[in-house]
């Protein structure tokens, strides 16, 4: 789930920070700058790890701070493809089942990946899993709330940097699902930097109480 | 800001709840200075992952786990990401060690299945509540 990744960066240290040691107020920033933010094509940044190599800090004219080039390692959320992972349900909509890790929301599982076959009941917004068996069929609900075992199979990175003042504007090539983007910034404020597939048609994933026993 | 490696390696669950449990007591000792309202994000990620992790096997485990975990996996032949999930996991059932362990049909028997989940029950602790309920026990009898 978690992965190492060593980074390089400059760091600037304030001068009213300057009684404080060089290496807490290092990774201060860095937790600063990075900690809950997604990096585009590497994860979700949770915590520094350590430092590795600090070089020479340099003041430049015109800056009473000093900026130090620091080479660190950040702990980042990024599942492999094909990892298992547990989750709760956070809702489900006609796109599929929407679902949470707690500290990482966007997860969404597609229709098509749900056990087959499946329906969506309208009436209450919840997709149920029809399952046949010798007695009859059942219908498994996919409620808010409850665990979910799921396989990540795809995962999607959207650049979210601020777009330039033109209003038309290609669709990002990553993200198969968004629509063209159009003139609208808000439609971009919406999509998530970092989206995650999951499939649960297999034996042994959906709901962790449908497998025990 | 430059990525020079964005793989340098995998992390355990276990390996980061005991960094953020580790980061959280530091932090509390720290708080006796001003509080600095930049940390938020920090905050808010430290307090969900703890929350999450904390729900997972890793809570109950400790340095020593890792290495028997190891040496007891070496016979099987698995892959590091799959060592990885079992470790993460604790799965009980012989559908879970299919999920995790890819062509487990054609790599493993049923009874090295079994044999599997023995030693991943025996080597890493679960959760002490539920530890209760092993009906296997042969002490419960005497309550009979």
């Amino acid at each position: 789930m978690f992965v190492l990744v060593e980074m390089v960066d400059t760091v600037r240290i304030p001068p009213w920070s300057f009684h404080r040691q060089l290496n807490d107020a290092i990774a201060e920033e860095l937790n600063k700058k990075l900690a809950n933010k997604v990096v585009y094509n590497v994860g979700l940044c949770i915590c520094l790890y350590d430092i590795t190599k600090l070089e020479d800090s340099y003041i430049f004219p015109g800056d009473g701070a000093s900026h130090t080039k620091v080479h660190f390692r950040y702990v980042v959320f990024h599942p492999f493809l094909d990892e298992i992972l547990v989750g709760k349900i956070k809702g489900c909509s006609a796109e599929g089942v929407h679902v949470s890790l707690g500290f990482f929301d966007d997860i969404i599982i597609p229709p098509e990946s749900l056990q087959q076959p499946t329906k969506f009941d309208e009436a209450e917004q919840v997709w149920m899993w029809e399952y046949e068996t010798d007695e009859g069929a059942h219908d498994l609900y996919m409620d808010q709330g409850e665990e979910i075992r799921f396989r990540v199979v795809d995962e999607v990175f959207i650049d979210t940097s601020p777009s330039g003042p033109s209003a038309k504007k290609e669709g990002p090539s990553a993200a198969a699902t968004a629509p063209p983007a159009g003139a609208e910034d808000s439609a971009q404020q919406k999509e998530a930097p970092y989206t995650l597939i999951g499939s649960v048609s297999e034996p042994g994933l959906g709901l962790l109480s449908w497998w025990n026993s | 800001m430059e990525v020079r490696d964005a793989n340098a390696a995998m992390l355990s669950n276990y390996e980061v709840y005991q960094l953020l449990t580790d980061l959280k007591e530091k932090r509390k000792e720290m708080v006796k200075n001003k509080h600095s309202t930049g940390q938020q994000n920090l905050n808010t990620i430290m307090y969900e992952t703890l929350k999450y992790l904390s729900k997972t096997p890793c809570a109950h485990q400790n340095p020593d786990t890792v290495k028997e975990f190891l040496t007891a996996m070496l016979p099987h032949k698995l892959t590091k990401a799959e060592k990885l999930q079992l470790f993460n996991h604790r799965p009980q059932t012989a559908v879970e060690i299919q999920l995790m362990v890819e062509e487990s049909e054609e790599r493993l028997t049923e009874e090295q299945i079994d044999e599997l989940i023995q030693k991943v029950t025996d080597v890493l602790p679960g959760d002490p509540q539920k530890a209760g309920d092993v009906s296997a026990d042969p002490e419960m009898e005497t309550d009979q």
